[in-house]
């Protein structure tokens, strides 16, 4: 803390010319991606359940991104961390942008009645464990759950960020204090909405399945996919000459250290769910994962294993890379890769045993909502500075050097 | 006339070193840079708590306690599965509710206990060895000024065991540096 202030007076902290080109790539590919997967989903047997399926594994993707930024924001201001300022704008954008996902949300709204086989009331009433389940996972209530997790998240986000935007022009510290303070019941409220939602848009595709963990192993993926793709924004804002001084390699390597840890600790959780299932041996959930370890996805669960949490343990232990915006940033975008992976791994065999199916409208899905998702972290970004510009703790974080 | 004679190297009375007191961090930061820049090698900052960048500024040189716990977790994980292999499946094959003699699921929980168990004795003792800790004496103990490293004074000593250290340039250069008389240390 003894180190100067860095002067950031003469910084770029606005996209200005940026904005539109970047604009022009997203606007591209979301033309591209949705027009190109509606097309192909129209021309083939089953396209249209299968654009559906895997909208929902992209969907649950960038929700995690925003979800992931939602939880950091909380979590500076809960430690009041004075490290993480110079960055915490772009967290806040993320974490508004959750808003633009509950528009996103309604084709999975329309579509719940095929990726939901417990919304059919009939065949429920005929299943023991349905039946038992009716007075929770059903058609009404499942909206109304739905609607409000986006109220809670949409709401906590909004207010982070323009009480934030708010200090940019008055300075007044107590806008902090407000945000410390809507910080720790925000994240209690942050917590129960997540493992709900986890459980309601991804662990319900299979109702005949137990596990309470599963909330949780949302949650690690979320933050593990915000803090992957955390170092990639900076980079490529820094590359077009925004924030070159104010983000410094320390800010990188606290980054990269999170990221490492969320990435064990997402093989923690993973690994806690299976060994418990594999150990009670009970067939109502080890069916689950005997899904995902016959045909095709065993081959996928071996690659979450190994590229998920070897091979970036092995990559991130090391302090060089962590050191190295351009090696953090691609070791990121690798990771971002391996998170849509696990999402996909979570959604599809329950609608494709034994074969994983994954090809061109699984990418061209991708692309269109990330062209979309983009756009709207863009438009929010573009609209004040990229960073937090009267920050009590913004000196401290300018300051910042890991000892 | 008799003539003193200087006591051999590390005997009591010997030259340690000299001390030099600074009463801002600033100040140290600058004279850390100053004597690194001047070549020395055995000599030590002194700081009541941890500052930011005085590792660079003294040209501290990259610990390899990394590399060392990595190897002791490497060695924990494999020697915690190597450990239940050999007990269970080889030594006194033992078969639980039918699960396999030897089989990773069961086995991970053990050895990432063991993985984190060895790195951080690893870690722990490592850091005192390579930090020659611990140790109960030290000849600066002998000066009153240093006990003010704990409190809120920042010092630097330059050993006289170190090649480049001369009497009178070693002195010049501390007291440019601090603008205060150097302390001499001898063994006790």
């Amino acid at each position: 803390m003894q180190g100067k202030a860095l002067d950031i007076t003469t910084e770029t902290r606005h996209l200005d010319g940026v904005l539109r080109p970047a604009l022009t790539i997203c606007g591209v590919l979301a033309v591209l991606g949705l027009a190109g997967s509606l097309l192909l989903a129209g021309a083939g047997e089953g396209g249209r359940s299968h654009l559906l399926e895997t909208y929902l594994v992209s969907f649950a993707f960038f929700l995690s991104l925003s979800l992931g930024a939602l939880f950091f924001v909380l979590l500076q201001h809960l430690t009041r961390a004075g490290w993480s300022v110079v960055a915490r704008r772009i967290a806040e954008v993320l974490a508004a942008n959750v808003w633009l996902l509950a528009l996103l949300a309604v084709p999975v709204v329309l579509g719940m009645g095929h990726l939901y086989h417990w919304t059919d009331a009939a065949a429920a009433a005929h299943d023991p464990l349905l039946a038992g389940k009716t007075g929770f996972l059903n058609s009404g209530f499942f909206l109304a759950r739905l609607a409000a997790y986006f109220a809670i998240w949409g709401l906590l986000a909004s207010f982070l960020h323009r009480s934030s935007v708010a200090q940019d022009a008055s300075g007044d510290p107590a806008l902090t204090l407000r945000m410390e303070r809507l910080s720790a019941p925000g994240m209690i409220l942050f917590a129960l909405s997540l493992n709900f939602a986890a459980f309601d848009l991804l662990m319900s595709l299979d109702a005949h399945w137990f596990s309470t963990i599963f909330g949780v192993y949302y949650f690690a993926a979320s933050v593990v996919g915000f803090l992957a793709v955390m170092p990639k924004i900076l980079y490529v804002l820094q590359w077009r000459g925004i924030l070159r001084n104010a983000v410094t390699v320390e800010h990188y390597h606290d980054f990269g250290k999170l990221l490492f840890a969320f990435i064990v600790f997402w093989a923690y959780i993973a690994f806690s769910q299976y060994m418990l299932i594999w150990y009670g041996n009970i067939p109502e959930e080890t069916q689950w994962f005997l899904k995902r370890q016959t045909g095709d996805w065993a081959v996928v669960s071996l690659i979450l294993l190994f590229g998920h949490f070897v091979l970036p343990f092995l990559l991130l232990v090391s302090r060089m890379i962590k050191r190295r915006p351009l090696l953090l940033a691609a070791t990121g975008a690798y990771v971002a890769v391996m998170c849509w992976i696990d999402i996909y791994w979570l959604v599809v065999p329950e609608f494709s045993p034994g074969v994983a199916r994954f090809g061109l409208l699984d990418v061209l899905c991708f692309l269109g909502l990330g062209g979309v998702y983009s756009a709207g972290v863009l438009l929010r970004l573009g609209r004040h500075s990229v960073i937090a510009e009267k920050d009590p703790r913004l000196d401290e974080s300018l300051a910042f050097e890991n000892a | 006339m008799s003539e003193r004679t200087a006591p051999a190297a590390g005997e009591p009375g010997a030259l340690y070193g000299y001390l030099v007191e600074f009463d801002k961090v600033d100040e140290l930061l600058v004279g850390a840079r100053a004597v690194r820049d001047a070549g020395y090698t055995r000599w030590d900052a002194h700081t009541p708590f941890v500052i930011h960048g005085l590792d660079a500024a003294m040209g501290v040189k990259k610990t390899v306690l990394p590399y060392l716990v990595f190897g002791a977790g490497l060695t924990g994980t494999v020697g915690g599965i190597a450990l239940q292999w050999w007990t269970n499946a080889v030594d006194y094959p033992y078969l639980i509710s039918g699960k396999p003699l030897f089989s990773l699921p069961a086995n991970i929980p053990v050895a990432f206990e063991t993985t984190i168990l060895f790195a951080a004795l690893t870690a722990l003792v490592a850091m005192l060895a390579l930090n020659g800790l611990p140790r109960l004496y030290h000849p600066l103990f002998t000066n009153r000024a240093f006990k003010r490293a704990t409190d809120d004074r920042f010092f630097i000593s330059i050993e006289a065991a170190d090649p480049l250290f001369d009497r009178s340039a070693t002195r010049e250069l501390l007291e440019s540096l601090s603008g205060r008389t150097v302390e001499v240390i001898e063994e006790a």
